[in-house]
C-alpha cells in the first residue's frame, strides 16, 4: 500500500460529540433566560455578562498558557459557561470590579488550581458567587433593578423576594400579609421572579433545560429529586404552619431554586455519575436549601446547598454504581 | 409482540447501509488463494495437504487442532503450491495452505442444483457430524465451532433457539442481503438446528431499519410451516446483536458474568451460520463461501458490492476486482465500523468470518484529540454491560487489577459504545480491553491453582 | 465570658488526655510484633519502591531479606553491591558482587531506516498498539515508539528521541530495576552487564524475519547471515531464528563482530576510539590467513606424516 491508512483498535467511527459540544448546547439552553434577563436589565445586565464572560475566558487563557504551559482549554468552552452562570447570579446593578474578582475566584481558585475542566471538586460558578456573597453582601444583595428595555409588568424594589419575607416576618408579619402586600401570583412567578438574572423567569430556564434534554446533554434525574424534595418540605412546613413557612410554588420560582437546580447542580463535573447517587445528590441539595430557607439567617441556600453537597459526589461515586448486566 | 429491545446502555449510530440495495454477486476465481488454518475461535486447524497435492472444491484441507477446533475445506480446485506461515490481517504470521486455482471442478458429493431441501434428517447424532465435517463456525463474528454450540453440556436444555439477523453495525448489509434472497434456506437451517437442540422454539430477531428481510423470512417463515419458529422485529440499536444482548432482548434473561448463554437456555446463531447449516445439511457443501459487502461512507453506490466470495481469496484481489481502493478512504477496515478489525495488510486473505471491506474516510474515521474528562457519564450510559468505562480506564492507569475485577473489567464485551460516545475522546476502550485481558488472567490463574490444589487433595486422599 | 473560656480550655484539655490514653491503650494492644532488623534493612534501602528486586516495595524486601536463609535469591539493583554488602552486614550473611547491568535498547530501527507502512491512530500505548497489529513498519518485532518504557521509568533514565523514534536510555540514570523490560510488549529492552568502562557489544535488532524480508522492513535489520558468529573467535554469538544475539559473559570487547555486520546491527558503545572497520577486517582476514596456512602446514605434514 502507498497511502499510509490508518490503523487503529475499534470503534472506527464517533458519536461526533465533543466537550465543546456539549458546552455550547449548554450556552444555547441558556439563551432564553439570558435574554429575559437582558430585556429586563438593560445595559447593566448586558455588562454584568460581558465583564464576567469575558474574564473567565481570559483568565483561563492566561492560565492555562502562561503558569500551567500546556495548551489552551478556552476552545471548549467550558469558561462561557462559568462565566454566564455566575453573571445569571449576580445582581445587575453591581459593581464590575465584583464580577471580575468572582470570576477570578471560579476560574483561578475552584477551577484551574484542581486541574482544570473535569477535576474540579465545586461548582467554579457557585464557588464564585458564595465567595462573593460573604465579601461583598451589601453589593451581592442590592437588588435595585436597572432600567430595562421593556417596562417590567411589577418590578420590585430593593430585595429580593426571599429576603424581602425574611425582613418582613423578622417584623413580625406573617407570610400571607406578606404575599398580600407584595401581589404574588402565580403568574409573576413564572414571569418575573424579580432578582438576579437567572431568577427572573423560571419558564425561560425550564424552556433552555427542556433543549438540554431534547438534546440528551443532561438527565432529568437531579433537578427532579431537588424540585421534588424542596416541594415536599415546603408542602408539609407550610401546610403545618402557612403563617411562617412559605409554599410550594414560592420556594421552587424564588431564591435561584430553578437555575440552581436545572444548570448548577447538573454540571457533569460536580454532580454524580450514577443514577441513584444523583437522586441522592438531588435530595440533599434540596433538604440542605430549605433548611437554610427556614431556619437559616441567610435568606436562600441552594448555593450553599449545592457546595455542600459537591463535596460528597467523591463518596456517592464510591458509593453508587450503575446496574450491571447479568450481575445481581 | 411489539419492538423488543436490551435493557441497557446502547448507541444509535447512523445506520449508513448504503449498499443494501446491491444484489449478492458472485466474486470471480483469482489465480492463487491462501487458506488460514486460524479462521475459527479455538485452536488452529492442522493442515492434512503437502506442496503438490491436487485438490479439489470441498476437499478436506486440514483438520481441527483441539476441541474447540474446525475442519478447513478447499475452497478451489488445483495445486497445493505451499504450506507456509503467512501475515494476517493484524500483521502477525499464521499458516495458511496456498493453492493455485485450476480450473473449478467440484467434490462429486456436493448437490450443486439450487434446489430447496426441505426434509430435515432424522438422527442428530449423524445431523451434528455433518455440521462439523462441513467446518461451520458462527459467522456473527466470533467464528466459534458451530457443532460445539450446538451440543449443550449434559444438564444444560436449549429453551430457545435465536437467530441473529440484528445486523446492527452500520455499513453492513452481508446478513441483510442473504435474508432477502436465501430467506427459505436460512429457515431450513433454523429447522435444522431445531431438531438437534431438542425441539425448542426460535426466534429470528431483526432490526426494525431491514424491512424487506422482515416481509422475506416472515413470508419464508409462514410458507415452509416448521413449528415454532417466528420472525421477531427488533427496535435499532447497537449492540443488539451481540449475544448477551439479543438473549436480553429476546427472552429478557442475562447470562451472568462468566456464564455461557446455554446457562439462561438460550443458543443464538447468525442467520448466515443457519445458512452454512442448510447447506451443510441438506447440500454436502462445507462452508466455503460467504458473503462479503464492499461500502464505505464517501464511494458511490456504483462502487458498492455484495460478494459471494470463496473463503481465502484475498483482500488485494477483492480490492481490485471492486475497482481499487477509492481516492477518499483513509482506513480500510475488515468487519463493521464499531468492532472490525482495520487492516494493516491488505495481501490478507479472507477467512470464514469476513463480512466486509469498508472504506471510511479522513472524516468519519480520524480520532480526536484526547482532552479531560469530564465526568458526564455518557460512557456508562452508553454501556451496554452496565459497566462504568470512565472508572475502569481510571483504575486500568493505576493498575488496580483486584478493583478492576470488582468493577467486572472483564464482563466488557468490546462493542466500543464507551469510545464512540466519549466527549472527550479518551481512548476508553482501548485500555479498559488491556484491563480485561490482565483481569481475566488473573481470573484464569486462579482458577488453573484452585484447580490444582483440588487435585492435589483428590490425589492426597487417594493416597490414604 | 471569663466562665466559657475556662470551660472551653477545660473540656478540650480533658478531651485531649482522654483520646491520648485510649491512643496509647491501642498502639499497645494492636502492636505488630516485628523483627527489628526489618527496620534496619528497610533503612539502608534506597526507598525506590521500583519492584526491580522482584518485591512489592523495599519494605517487602527487606522482610524477604530478613526472613531468607542466605541473601542469593535477592538482589537490589538500584542499590546494587553497596546496598547488598550493608544488608548482608545487619543480617550477618555475606554477599557476593554482582556486575552492574544497564538497560539496553535491542532495536535501532530509525525512522528513516524503517519506513512507515500505515498510521496508527490508537492510544498512544505500545501495550495497546502490540495487542492490535504487528505495528506501523514492515518489521513485526521492533520498536512500537509509543513510550511504555519511558513511563514505567521510575528514575527518569528513558526518553524518546524525537529523531529516531526510539527511546535512549541515560546509563548514569539507569539503575537496572528492569521495569522498562517488564513493560516493553516487544521485549526489545534487555538487561546486559554495564561491562568495563560502559563498553559493551550488542545486537540492537529482534527482526525474526528471513534476511531479504527482514532487510526490506529495515535498513538497519540483523538480516541473520551469520557472520558475525564465524568471526567471533570467543563463541560468544549465536543466530538463532534469523538473528543474531552476543552473550555479555563471553564477549571480550574485540568489535570484530561489528567492523563485519553488513547491515551495522551490531552496536558498541562506550568504547573510546572510533571503530576503524577496514584495520579490523585487515586483521581477520590476516588471521584467517594464516590459520589456513597453519591448516594447510598441518595438512602437509600429515601427508609427510603418512607419506
Amino acid at each position: 500500500m502507498d497511502k499510509k491508512y490508518i490503523v487503529s483498535p475499534n470503534p472506527h467511527i464517533h458519536a461526533n460529540v465533543s466537550t465543546t459540544s456539549i458546552m455550547r448546547d449548554v450556552i444555547i439552553a441558556l439563551c432564553p433566560a439570558i435574554l429575559v434577563s437582558v430585556l429586563a436589565y438593560g445595559w447593566a445586565e448586558l455588562l454584568v455578562l460581558a465583564v464576567s464572560v469575558l474574564s473567565c475566558v481570559l483568565l483561563e487563557w492566561a492560565v492555562t498558557r502562561w503558569m500551567m504551559k500546556r495548551p489552551s482549554t478556552v476552545g471548549d468552552l467550558s469558561a462561557v459557561v462559568t462565566g454566564l452562570l455566575l453573571a445569571m447570579n449576580l445582581p445587575s446593578a453591581i459593581p464590575l470590579w465584583i464580577v471580575f474578582i468572582g470570576a477570578f475566584v471560579a476560574i483561578c481558585v475552584a477551577k484551574l488550581p484542581f486541574g482544570g475542566i473535569g477535576q474540579n471538586v465545586f461548582n467554579p460558578a457557585i464557588t464564585g458567587r458564595v465567595f462573593l456573597l460573604v465579601s461583598f453582601p451589601a453589593q451581592m444583595t442590592n437588588w435595585n433593578p436597572t432600567p430595562g428595555f421593556v417596562a417590567l409588568p411589577d418590578a420590585i424594589s430593593g430585595a429580593t423576594p426571599l429576603s424581602a419575607l425574611k425582613e418582613a416576618l423578622k417584623s413580625g408579619s406573617t407570610i400571607p400579609q406578606f404575599m398580600e402586600a407584595n401581589g404574588y401570583d402565580l403568574a409573576s412567578f413564572l414571569w418575573d421572579a424579580g432578582a438576579s438574572a437567572g431568577e427572573i423567569s423560571a419558564g425561560a430556564l425550564l424552556l433552555g433545560f427542556v433543549y438540554l434534554l431534547i438534546r440528551r446533554v443532561v438527565k432529568p434525574w437531579i433537578p427532579v429529586a431537588v424540585l421534588g424534595t424542596m416541594a415536599i418540605i415546603s408542602a408539609i412546613f407550610s401546610g403545618i404552619n402557612p403563617e411562617v413557612y412559605t409554599g410550594v410554588q414560592f420556594n421552587l420560582l424564588t431564591g435561584g431554586a430553578m437555575l440552581g437546580a436545572l444548570f448548577m447542580a447538573t454540571d457533569y463535573v460536580t454532580s454524580p455519575m450514577s443514577t441513584l447517587g444523583g437522586v441522592i445528590y438531588g435530595i440533599g441539595i434540596g433538604v440542605i436549601a430549605m433548611m437554610i430557607r427556614y431556619f437559616g439567617s441567610y435568606p436562600e441556600g441552594m448555593s450553599f446547598a449545592i457546595l455542600l453537597m459537591n463535596c460528597t459526589v467523591p463518596l456517592l461515586n464510591m458509593w453508587f454504581h450503575q446496574k450491571k448486566y447479568g450481575r445481581a | 409482540m411489539g419492538k423488543l429491545t436490551f435493557s441497557m446502555g446502547g448507541v444509535h449510530p447512523h445506520d449508513s447501509k448504503f449498499s443494501r440495495a446491491c444484489a449478492i454477486e458472485e466474486l470471480p476465481l483469482p489465480q492463487t488463494v491462501y487458506v488460514s488454518m486460524a479462521q475459527h475461535l479455538g485452536a488452529p486447524a492442522k493442515p492434512l495437504v503437502a506442496p503438490g497435492d491436487k485438490v479439489v472444491v470441498g476437499q478436506v484441507i486440514a483438520e481441527p487442532g483441539g476441541f474447540i477446533s474446525a475442519f478447513v475445506h478447499s475452497p478451489v480446485s488445483g495445486t497445493v503450491k505451499a504450506v507456509a506461515p503467512r501475515k494476517d490481517l493484524a500483521g502477525n504470521p499464521v499458516m495458511h495452505v496456498e493453492i493455485a486455482v485450476e480450473g473449478d471442478e467440484w467434490d462429486p458429493a456436493i448437490d450443486r442444483s439450487q434446489d430447496l431441501v426441505t426434509a430435515i434428517p432424522d438422527d442428530k447424532a449423524a445431523i451434528l457430524d455433518k455440521i462439523k465435517a462441513a467446518g461451520v463456525v458462527g459467522l456473527g463474528g466470533a467464528t466459534f465451532p458451530t457443532h460445539v454450540k450446538l451440543s449443550p453440556p449434559p444438564g444444560k436444555v436449549a429453551e430457545c433457539l435465536i437467530l441473529n439477523g440484528a445486523e446492527c453495525e452500520p455499513f453492513l448489509t452481508s446478513d441483510f442481503r442473504i435474508m432477502v434472497e436465501r430467506p427459505k434456506e436460512i429457515v431450513v437451517g433454523a429447522a435444522i438446528m431445531q431438531k438437534v437442540l431438542g425441539g425448542c422454539p426460535c426466534v429470528i430477531g431483526i432490526e426494525e431499519n431491514k424491512p424487506e428481510a422482515i416481509a422475506s423470512m416472515s413470508a419464508a417463515v409462514a410458507e415452509l410451516g416448521y413449528p415454532g419458529i417466528q420472525v421477531q422485529v427488533l427496535k435499532k440499536r447497537y449492540p443488539q446483536g451481540g449475544e448477551k444482548q439479543l438473549i436480553d432482548a429476546v427472552m429478557h434473561r442475562q447470562v451472568k458474568s462468566g456464564g455461557l448463554p446455554i446457562d439462561v437456555g438460550a443458543v443464538v446463531q447468525n442467520v448466515a451460520t443457519s445458512l452454512a447449516v442448510y447447506e451443510a445439511v441438506q447440500k454436502n457443501k462445507p462452508l466455503i463461501t460467504n458473503v462479503l459487502t464492499i461500502t464505505g461512507d464517501q464511494i458511490p453506490v456504483s462502487q458498492q458490492h455484495n460478494y459471494l466470495f470463496r473463503i481465502g481469496i484475498p483482500l488485494s484481489y477483492i480490492v481490485e476486482h471492486a475497482g481499487g481502493i477509492p481516492d477518499s478512504a483513509a482506513k480500510l477496515i475488515s468487519g463493521g465500523p464499531m468492532m472490525g478489525k482495520a487492516i494493516s495488510n491488505l495481501d490478507a486473505t479472507t477467512v470464514k468470518g469476513s463480512s466486509s471491506v469498508l472504506y471510511l474516510s479522513e472524516a468519519a474515521t480520524r480520532r480526536q484529540p484526547e482532552t479531560n474528562c469530564i465526568r458526564c457519564g455518557k460512557c456508562a450510559d452508553a454501556c451496554p454491560m452496565g459497566l462504568e468505562p470512565f472508572l475502569l480506564n481510571r483504575l486500568y492507569k493505576v493498575g488496580d487489577l483486584d478493583a478492576l475485577e470488582q468493577n467486572a473489567a472483564q464482563d466488557c464485551i468490546e462493542c466500543g459504545c464507551c469510545l464512540y460516545s466519549c466527549p472527550a475522546h479518551i481512548p476508553l476502550l482501548d485500555q479498559i480491553r488491556q484491563a480485561k485481558g490482565q483481569v481475566m488472567g488473573v481470573i484464569r490463574a486462579r482458577a488453573a491453582a484452585a484447580k490444582a490444589a483440588a487435585e492435589a487433595a483428590k490425589a492426597a486422599a487417594e493416597a490414604k | 465570658m471569663t466562665q466559657t473560656f475556662i470551660w472551653t480550655v477545660a473540656i478540650l484539655t480533658v478531651l485531649g488526655l482522654l483520646l491520648a490514653l485510649i491512643l496509647f491503650w491501642v498502639a499497645r494492644k494492636f502492636k505488630v510484633e516485628e523483627d527489628p532488623r526489618i527496620d534496619e534493612v528497610e533503612k539502608v534501602m534506597p526507598g525506590a519502591n521500583c519492584g526491580g528486586c522482584g518485591f512489592a516495595g523495599c519494605r517487602a524486601f527487606a522482610d524477604a531479606a530478613v526472613k531468607a536463609p542466605n541473601l542469593d535469591n535477592q538482589y537490589c539493583p538500584v542499590g546494587g553491591d553497596e546496598v547488598m554488602q550493608k544488608v548482608a552486614s545487619i543480617l550477618g550473611f555475606t554477599v557476593a558482587a554482582k556486575a552492574p547491568q544497564v538497560a539496553v535498547v535491542r532495536c535501532n530501527g530509525t525512522c528513516e531506516a524503517r519506513p512507515r507502512t500505515n498510521e496508527y491512530d490508537g492510544a498512544e500505548s505500545c501495550r495497546v498498539k502490540a495487542a492490535l497489529y504487528s505495528g506501523d513498519t514492515g518489521c513485526a518485532f521492533g520498536c512500537l515508539g509509543c513510550g511504555d518504557c519511558v513511563a514505567a521509568c521510575q528514575f527518569g533514565a528513558l526518553s524518546m528521541d524525537p529523531a529516531t523514534g526510539l527511546p535512549v536510555v541515560d546509563e548514569d540514570k539507569c539503575t537496572a530495576c528492569g521495569a522498562c523490560a517488564k513493560a516493553c510488549p516487544k521485549h526489545i529492552i534487555e538487561l546486559r552487564l554495564k561491562g568495563p568502562r560502559g563498553m559493551r557489544e550488542f545486537v540492537s535488532c529482534m527482526n525474526k524475519d528471513k534476511g531479504p524480508a527482514a532487510k526490506k522492513a529495515c535498513a538497519n535489520a540483523c538480516i541473520g547471515c551469520g557472520l558475525c558468529a564465524k568471526t567471533c573467535t570467543h563463541d560468544a554469538i549465536t543466530v538463532t531464528d534469523n538473528v543474531a544475539y552476543i552473550d555479555f559473559n563471553k564477549c571480550k570487547l574485540c568489535r570484530e563482530c561489528e567492523a563485519v555486520c553488513p547491515t551495522g546491527a551490531i552496536h558498541g558503545v562506550n568504547f573510546p576510539k572510533e571503530l576503524d572497520k577496514e584495520a579490523v577486517k585487515k586483521r581477520i582476514a590476516d588471521r584467517k590467513a594464516k590459520a589456513a596456512e597453519a591448516a594447510k602446514a598441518a595438512e602437509e605434514k600429515k601427508e609427510v606424516a603418512n607419506g
